[in-house]
């Protein structure tokens, strides 16, 4: 599959083998740019080891990952370190299982999301150590960076509360809030709405919504919660058992008999045609 | 009826109180048996020989058995644990003495060597608790802040000594240029160790830490022809006051001020030195903290997975804080070796890291005052108790227990942010409504 003109993200031939078992054999896809783009399957469908494969905490085994910027700057993220993919790619993520800085304030976990450009304006900490003003202007650009995004995310409140005492949906949020502080071209989220109630999830649709609108970050997006997942995506790939089985609109996948098949089984005489299909 | 039924579901108290004391008085038994029971001395024919002293025995088994007794009476069979009766008490004492402090510290070693001027035991304890305070800040910005746990810090400590020793006595440069090359050569050392640890964490980095301590020390000790092996380094040149040395004659110091010329003003001068070390090891960790580079330390103890997704390039973040940390080590080591004016490779064995990182730890890892107040408590307390010194380890020991049930984080576990979105005092509101 080649490349779209306007994909953001093209994986082409992705494989990642651990030991004997195959997470993930032969995906290719495209994110479209501007796009939410989803990402389904059952439980164990090797949908979290992509996202770890484009975000650069697995060396994939085979395949190609292609991110390219609106300017035309393109890097294969497969030969990045995880944290260069952050910093010059412009890949920004969420986890699946909340990883914020508990024992920091939630404005603290924002402004240690923008480490990079305050590096840079604090002289490697050779000028900031001296507390010249260039870098305490660049400082408050940052608080006010964080403070923009608190309010987004309806947190504007409890900014300097640690992330650790926040309420569950609000710690979702406030980790959407840190990824969307490092100027991400694409946000990978894992599990966005998982532990939301349907309120939280409607919030969260409207902050995806806004992030890509507004913002003009594309969204890469796993998710169980099919009210989530059809609601916004633009795109829908379903994984199972490492394969691609569908690929294509909101629409099209809810009717696909693939799909249906991997997440509510088959008939028992399907199995058997099939099998008889196959010579057993 | 209902009596009955509570009485055997449930035991009377000064039953279960009993069995308490009891099972109590067994386990002191079996530990003092051979820790007090059985002592061994010289008898008359010279040779040693076990002695019994079962009546000291039967005392101190009593004296548990009372006190679980009384314990379990009074404070009911709940076990004394965190979040005990003493700790709201103490937090909150904590908060509103805690701003005063520092100054009060601080204001009170500026005054040490005037009220004590002709004490010369005072100021040189009070040089100690400086070394150790400066030793545990530096210590502190590895474990503290980055959250790397470093048992083998002493090898910095020995690296900066050698370092000012060596390049003192060969080379004879001045202590102000000596103190800066020890530094650095630590730091580098500190990078050096940094490298193949880099990928390790917890329990493996502190195994491999404590490796490196050990290996300096032996390196120390055998490399006769460069470090002097276990003769150590004699002779290392005194510090000048910015070229005036402390001397009775015409060019010395006391002469060319019009003093009266006597030792203590070196000492006084020593003291006012790593107050002054100190303060800048203070001062560069609190200004850190505030930089990217401290908050990106702070970040990475709290998770370092979520660090590098953020784009932060943890190995070099690891590098520094071990690389500062190192050379602040290295600064106190030279301050040492010019005090001491010999070292020697037992200066700086294992026991030397764990008292340094147990000032730390007690003092609540991440806090400056808290680390300063346990190396007070801790160096002032060995002292005071010298005279019980068969029984020093043990109120140490009971100490540490103490520390450990009431204030599991260390004397001061609370973490000031650096960074406020409403200003301090908009933040300060909430937190004392999250407390009530």
């Amino acid at each position: 599959m080649s490349a779209a003109p306007d994909a953001i993200l093209a994986v082409e031939r992705l494989s990642m083998r651990f030991g004997g078992l195959v997470a993930v054999d032969d995906l290719s896809f495209n994110a479209q740019r501007g796009h939410i783009t989803a990402l389904i399957g059952p439980n164990g469908a090797g949908k979290t080891t992509v996202f770890n494969c484009i975000t650069g905490f697995y060396k994939p085994s085979a395949g190609m990952i292609r991110l390219s910027h609106r300017d035309g700057q393109t890097f294969l993220l497969e030969r990045l370190i995880d944290f260069r993919i952050a910093q010059w790619a412009k890949v920004a993520r969420t986890f699946q299982n909340i990883r914020l800085f508990p024992g920091m304030t939630a404005l603290e976990n924002l402004v240690v999301a923008q480490h990079n450009v305050l590096m840079a304006a604090s002289g490697f900490s050779f000028v900031g150590l001296l507390g010249l003003k260039s870098y305490g202007t660049a400082e408050r650009a940052a608080v006010d960076k964080a403070r923009y995004w608190l309010d987004r995310t309806g947190l504007l409140g409890r900014g300097d509360d640690l992330a650790g005492g926040l309420a569950y949906g609000e710690q979702r949020r406030l980790e959407i809030a840190r990824a969307m502080c490092t100027d991400p071209v694409l946000l990978c989220l894992d599990e966005p709405a998982a532990g939301l109630n349907a309120r939280e999830s409607a919030e969260l649709n409207d902050l995806l919504r806004f992030i890509r609108r507004d913002h003009g970050v594309s969204i890469l997006l796993i998710e169980h919660d099919m009210s989530v997942v059809m609601e916004i995506s633009d795109h829908i790939v379903v994984l199972d058992y490492g394969v691609k089985i569908a690929d294509g609109s909101p629409a099209a996948i809810r009717d696909d008999p693939k799909v249906i098949a991997a997440y509510l089984g088959v008939e028992d005489e399907e199995v058997e045609q099939a099998e008889a299909e196959v010579g057993r | 009826m209902p009596n009955a039924t509570a009485s055997t579901s449930q035991p009377l108290p000064i039953v279960a109180a009993l069995k308490d004391a009891t099972v109590a008085a067994l386990i002191a038994l079996g530990l003092f048996f051979f820790l007090i029971g059985l002592n061994t001395d010289q008898g008359p024919s010279g040779a040693l020989e076990v002695f019994p002293r079962f009546r000291l025995l039967a005392i101190v088994v009593a004296v548990v058995f009372a006190g679980a007794l009384a314990r379990a009476l009074i404070f009911g069979r709940a076990p004394i644990g965190v979040g005990g009766t003493l700790t709201p008490w103490l937090s909150q004492a904590g908060d509103r003495i805690g701003p005063y402090v520092g100054p009060a510290l601080l204001g009170f070693a500026l005054v040490v060597p005037v009220l004590f001027f002709h004490n010369r035991y005072v100021l040189d304890l009070g040089i100690l608790v400086l070394t150790y305070v400066m030793l545990g800040w530096g210590l502190n910005i590895v474990v503290g802040l980055a959250g790397l746990l470093d048992l083998g810090y002493v090898a910095f400590y020995a690296v900066g000594a050698y370092s000012y020793a060596l390049l003192a006595t060969h080379f004879e440069w001045s202590f102000w240029i000596c103190l800066p090359l020890a530094g650095i050569l630590a730091a580098f050392w500190g990078v050096l160790l940094g490298f193949p640890v880099l990928r390790l964490r917890g329990d493996y980095l502190a195994i491999v830490t404590l490796a490196f301590g050990e290996i300096i020390r032996l390196v120390l000790l055998n490399w006769q022809s460069f470090t002097g092996g276990p003769n150590g380094i004699s002779s290392i040149p005194r510090p000048s006051f910015f070229g005036l040395p402390f001397n009775d004659e015409p060019g010395g110091f006391a002469a060319t001020f019009g003093l009266e010329f006597t030792a203590t003003h070196r000492v006084v001068f020593l003291f006012y030195l790593i107050l002054a070390l100190a303060l800048l090891t203070n001062w560069v960790t609190i200004r850190m903290r505030a930089l990217p580079v401290g908050r990106a330390w702070e970040a990475m103890r709290e998770d370092e997975i979520a660090c590098r997704s953020l784009g932060i390039n943890t190995t070099n973040t690891k590098l520094t804080a071990f690389a500062v940390g190192a050379m602040f080590g290295g600064f106190a080591g030279s301050f040492f070796a010019t005090r001491q004016g010999f070292i020697s490779p037992e200066s700086f064995v294992f026991g030397e890291s764990a008292l340094i990182l147990a000032i730390v730890v007690l003092g609540g890892m991440g806090s400056q005052i808290g680390v300063a107040t346990a190396a007070l408590v801790m160096l002032g307390g060995f002292e005071l108790f010298r005279e019980f010194e068969q029984y020093r380890m043990l109120l140490f020991g009971a100490a540490m227990v103490t520390i450990m049930i009431w204030r599991p984080r260390g004397l001061v576990a609370s973490r000031t942010p650096v960074l406020y979105l409403n200003g301090r005092k908009g933040a300060a509101a909430p937190a004392a409504q999250r407390k009530s």
